[in-house]
């Protein structure tokens, strides 16, 4: 089990992370989901120990890593930009961590063919990695860190060089794979779809510190902020004073909440108004529709008040419109 | 704490890396240079007798360099507008055969322009009646212009082959005529290009050596022949300081303008080549014409040594009544033989074997100075920024004045023959690190934090990663290395001993020397190391690293 202590981290007087702490369970994949800047890279790479934290420290099964050099860690790595040794081909790259632990020729050749097999690439053994397109090297750079049968899997936002289609396609891959070997791993991302579609557990950063943290499912039904609601893109997110118990007053009009906090009447909170239609819900959107979106089974339809519902049959731009949707109220 | 512990342990792995070229730097460059300067700036030395001397040395330094540059320029732009522009058959070939001579030691250049015009060459043997001798003084410069020309042709045509074609056209659309076109448009354009290869071309120039003085001998005195003269041969060790003082601050001020103007003005990066196969009768008989020139003054020298070395065309010392004129190995067999009375105590193929033995230690010594700096160097910090111009300096400084620096300073120990290969390093080692330190830049980070990751301790990850990859750079560097120290002359010359003659060295010492044989073992020698180069050049452009694209 991987534990992640407090880990504070500044550079050139900036501070990247701030009092990080989590853990990854046996068997467990853990994303950490944030923007450029928000400091993931920084966090994996200290616990790869390519980089010193000012203060907190790594353990694995209670050991405590900060005076082990990264050689000696026995985590697979996989960067975005594949990082395969050039001078190598597919097969020398793939034994080259079996090379460093000193293993037998045989059983080496044993973990390379059972590694290639496993990323789809028998047969690539003999070829130049500089000729392969860039799906097949990452998979070439996931049988290196497989290889190893590392004690934990890192993943730099591994796919994030590749287009859609081959992405959902390793994607998949990926998420039996590590099904599969039960490997705990932490993926680093900042696709909100990758992280939903791999993690057992989602940590969401932002400006170096964790927001969020939990299983996708809970996540997605409880934001529990703002910025967090935002980034995922999970409705309209907007800003309403508390005028009475669980009565909130917005310049889309007032709605009815839950909040988990008590809050004091005049106090600021934001909403989450969801765009999904809910027949049920006692809160309606109203506005002129100015613009429609076909999307496969729905229309987004945005308002002339600038919020968005999504609705099964089209109206007409200019109708004026009233939808029920479910309104939370954010932290 | 842990981010300055680690901090200091950087910085001590920094220093540690610096220290064995600095060191060697400390020893054998900047100590010696500093007893040339206080011999210089002495009450002793800076008399008026001495001053004039040196003035009217540099005078005619400059007066040659100037003169040099302008004849290079004569056949070097046309040529460059020639490769720039269009396209023909064996373009390529010519091309690379302009850029042979700069890279052939000077004194092959030397012998090849002596086996073709010079007294006992083959143009006054095939044409005794023409009164057609060029002067010393005329040989010497068309040898600098054959040496040089490529920088022109490089330099410029590069910057006209990158020029935007549809500049000329507009021009040509708002009235101007062809005359106008350059006048007006693309001789401004080219204006940057033209000063840095001309200055690159001066600076060569006004340090050339081993051409003047074995095209010319003393009389034509520049600032590097007058410190020979003055270390060897008429011994003035102060005037010979002063002189070589002179030189450095005037290959300081020259350098420091040329990389003023290239920082200035960068070359465009993205040359679309707009080549044409000539079409008009004007551009025909130019593309011809010039292909015709180029190929008969870079070709004939370089075929005429070997040629040279194969052929009897005159008597040799001693010889009487029948002589043998045509084929003949006899110079090649005479090397092996050790002559009483002859130039060496030794058979002259021995002069061969110093030069490889010399070569090898400096290529061995070159690599372990050069890989600690060019791996500083290639994550500079305030620290490289400082030592980079400082380990480039003996670049600027000329050959003859490192061998002077040598004798003033260890001059109990020229007996010695290690002192050779420690002058060759110095001036290999510059060229050393800058082939090194690119190809280690080159190497992303990632690959080692990948072989780290993968459970390569810091001493596999350089032993399995940057050594691989570094092979063609580190091959590229010791044949650098190699072929620098085969041709090195002029602070060989100096600090040699005479019973371990470098084959430069012989060469010069047969040239001086009466006779025939003589000549035509001169003759052998120049081509044999003009073998061994070239091998070297072909070695070196095969290990170039592809410049795009492989990693």
């Amino acid at each position: 089990m991987l534990e992640v202590h407090r880990i504070f981290k500044t550079y050139e007087g900036k501070l990247l992370l701030e009092d990080i702490s989590f853990k990854v369970d046996t068997g467990e994949t853990v994303c950490l989901l944030g923007a450029s800047g928000s400091g993931k890279s920084t966090l994996l790479r200290i616990i790869a120990g390519l980089e010193e934290s000012d203060a907190g420290f790594v353990s694995f099964n209670g050991m405590d890593l900060t005076s082990t050099p990264p050689h000696l860690r026995d985590f697979g790595l996989v960067f975005q930009d594949y990082a395969l040794f050039p001078h190598l081909n597919v097969n020398e790259n793939v034994a080259f961590g079996l090379k460093m632990r000193r293993l037998p020729q045989t059983e080496i050749a044993r973990r390379v063919a059972s590694s290639l097999e496993l990323v789809n690439l028998t047969g690539f053994g003999t070829r130049k990695v500089t000729d392969l397109s860039g799906g097949e090297q990452q998979r070439v750079a996931l049988a290196r860190a497989l290889a190893i049968q590392p004690r934990l899997l890192m993943f730099d936002e591994p796919l994030g060089a590749l287009d859609r289609t081959l992405r959902e396609g390793l994607l998949n891959e990926l998420r039996t794979i590590l099904h599969h070997t039960q490997i705990p791993a932490i993926y680093v991302t900042h696709d909100q779809e990758e992280a939903f579609t791999l993690a057992d557990r989602i940590l969401i950063l932002h400006d170096g510190a964790i927001l969020r943290e939990g299983t996708p499912a809970g996540v997605w039904s409880n934001p529990g902020s703002a910025y967090v609601a935002k980034f995922l893109g999970l409705g309209n997110v907007f800003e309403g004073v508390v005028s009475d118990e669980r009565k909130v007053e917005t310049r889309y009009g007032d709605f009815t909440v839950q909040c988990t906090h008590k809050h004091s009447k005049g106090e600021k909170v934001h909403l989450l108004a969801r765009p999904l239609p809910a027949e049920s819900e006692a809160n309606v959107l109203q506005g002129v529709v100015s613009d429609i979106i076909f999307q496969q089974e729905r229309f987004k339809v945005t308002l002339d008040t600038g919020l968005y519902v999504y609705i099964d049959d089209a109206p007409k731009v200019g109708e004026s419109i009233l939808a029920r949707v479910k309104v939370e109220c954010l932290g | 704490m842990g981010n300055s512990a680690l901090s200091v342990s950087l910085w001590l792995k920094r220093i540690l890396l610096w220290v064995p070229p600095l060191s060697f730097l400390a020893i054998l460059f900047f100590f010696p240079l500093s007893k040339i300067l206080a011999l210089t700036f002495d009450f002793q030395t800076l008399t008026a007798d001495n001053l004039q001397l040196a003035f009217r040395v540099l005078r005619f330094t400059l007066y040659q360099a100037v003169l040099s540059t302008l004849l290079t320029l004569l056949l070097g732009l046309p040529s460059a507008y020639l490769f720039a522009r269009f396209d023909f058959r064996g373009k390529s070939f010519l091309r690379a055969l302009t850029a042979v001579p700069f890279m052939l030691p000077t004194v092959v250049v030397a012998s090849s322009f002596n086996a073709i015009w010079g007294g006992r060459g083959l143009f006054s043997f095939f044409f005794p009646s023409f009164n057609l001798h060029p002067s010393a003084f005329t040989l010497i410069l068309l040898a600098h212009v054959f040496y040089n020309a490529t920088i022109v042709i490089r330099v410029v045509g590069n910057a006209l082959s990158s020029l935007d074609p549809k500049l000329e056209a507009a021009a040509r659309s708002l009235g101007a005529d062809s005359f106008r076109v350059w006048w007006n448009v693309i001789l401004p354009l080219l204006r940057p290009s033209l000063l840095a290869s001309s200055l690159l071309v001066f600076l060569f120039d006004f340090t050339s050596f081993g051409v003047i003085l074995l095209l010319g001998g003393s009389q034509f005195s520049t600032l590097e022949v007058e410190i020979y003269l003055r270390v060897l041969k008429l011994p003035n060790l102060s005037l010979a300081a002063l002189l070589s003082v002179i030189q450095l601050l005037c290959t300081l001020l020259f350098s420091l303008l040329y990389t003023r103007l290239v920082t200035r003005n960068p070359q465009q990066l993205n040359p679309r080549p707009v080549l044409l196969s000539p079409k008009t009768f004007k551009q025909r008989v130019f593309v011809s014409l010039f292909c015709l020139l180029l190929s008969t003054f870079f070709l004939a020298p370089l075929s005429a040594l070997p040629f040279r070395s194969l052929f009897r065309l005159e008597a040799d010392r001693g010889q009487r009544g029948e002589v043998q004129y045509g084929f003949t190995t006899d110079y090649y067999t005479e090397l092996f033989v050790n002559r009483r009375g002859s130039v060496f105590y030794v058979p002259p193929i021995q002069a061969t074997a110093n030069s490889l033995t010399y070569a090898g230690a400096t290529v061995i010594l070159s690599l372990l100075l050069g890989f600690p700096a060019a791996f500083a160097l290639a994550r500079p910090t305030r620290l490289e920024k400082v030592l980079d111009p400082l380990i480039m300096l003996p670049l600027g400084s000329s050959a003859v004045m490192l061998g002077l620096g040598f004798i003033i300073t260890y001059g109990q120990w020229l007996t010695s023959p290690l002192l050779v290969p420690f002058a060759h390093t110095l001036v290999a080692l510059p060229f050393v690190i800058r082939v090194l330190q690119p190809a280690i830049a080159s190497i992303p980070e990632r690959l080692r934090q990948a072989a780290a990751a993968l459970g390569a301790s810091p001493f596999e990850v350089w032993k399995t990663i940057d050594l691989p990859i570094l092979r063609r750079a580190t091959l590229s560097a010791a044949t650098f290395a190699f072929t620098i120290s085969l041709g090195e002359f002029g602070a060989t010359l100096l600090i040699s001993r005479p019973e371990y003659p470098t084959i430069p060295v012989a060469i010069e010492r047969f040239l001086s020397q009466p006779g025939g044989l003589n000549y035509g073992q001169a003759m052998a020698m120049a081509t044999i190391l003009m073998s061994l180069t070239l091998v070297g050049i072909l070695l070196i452009e095969k290990f170039r690293l592809p410049k795009s694209g492989e990693f």
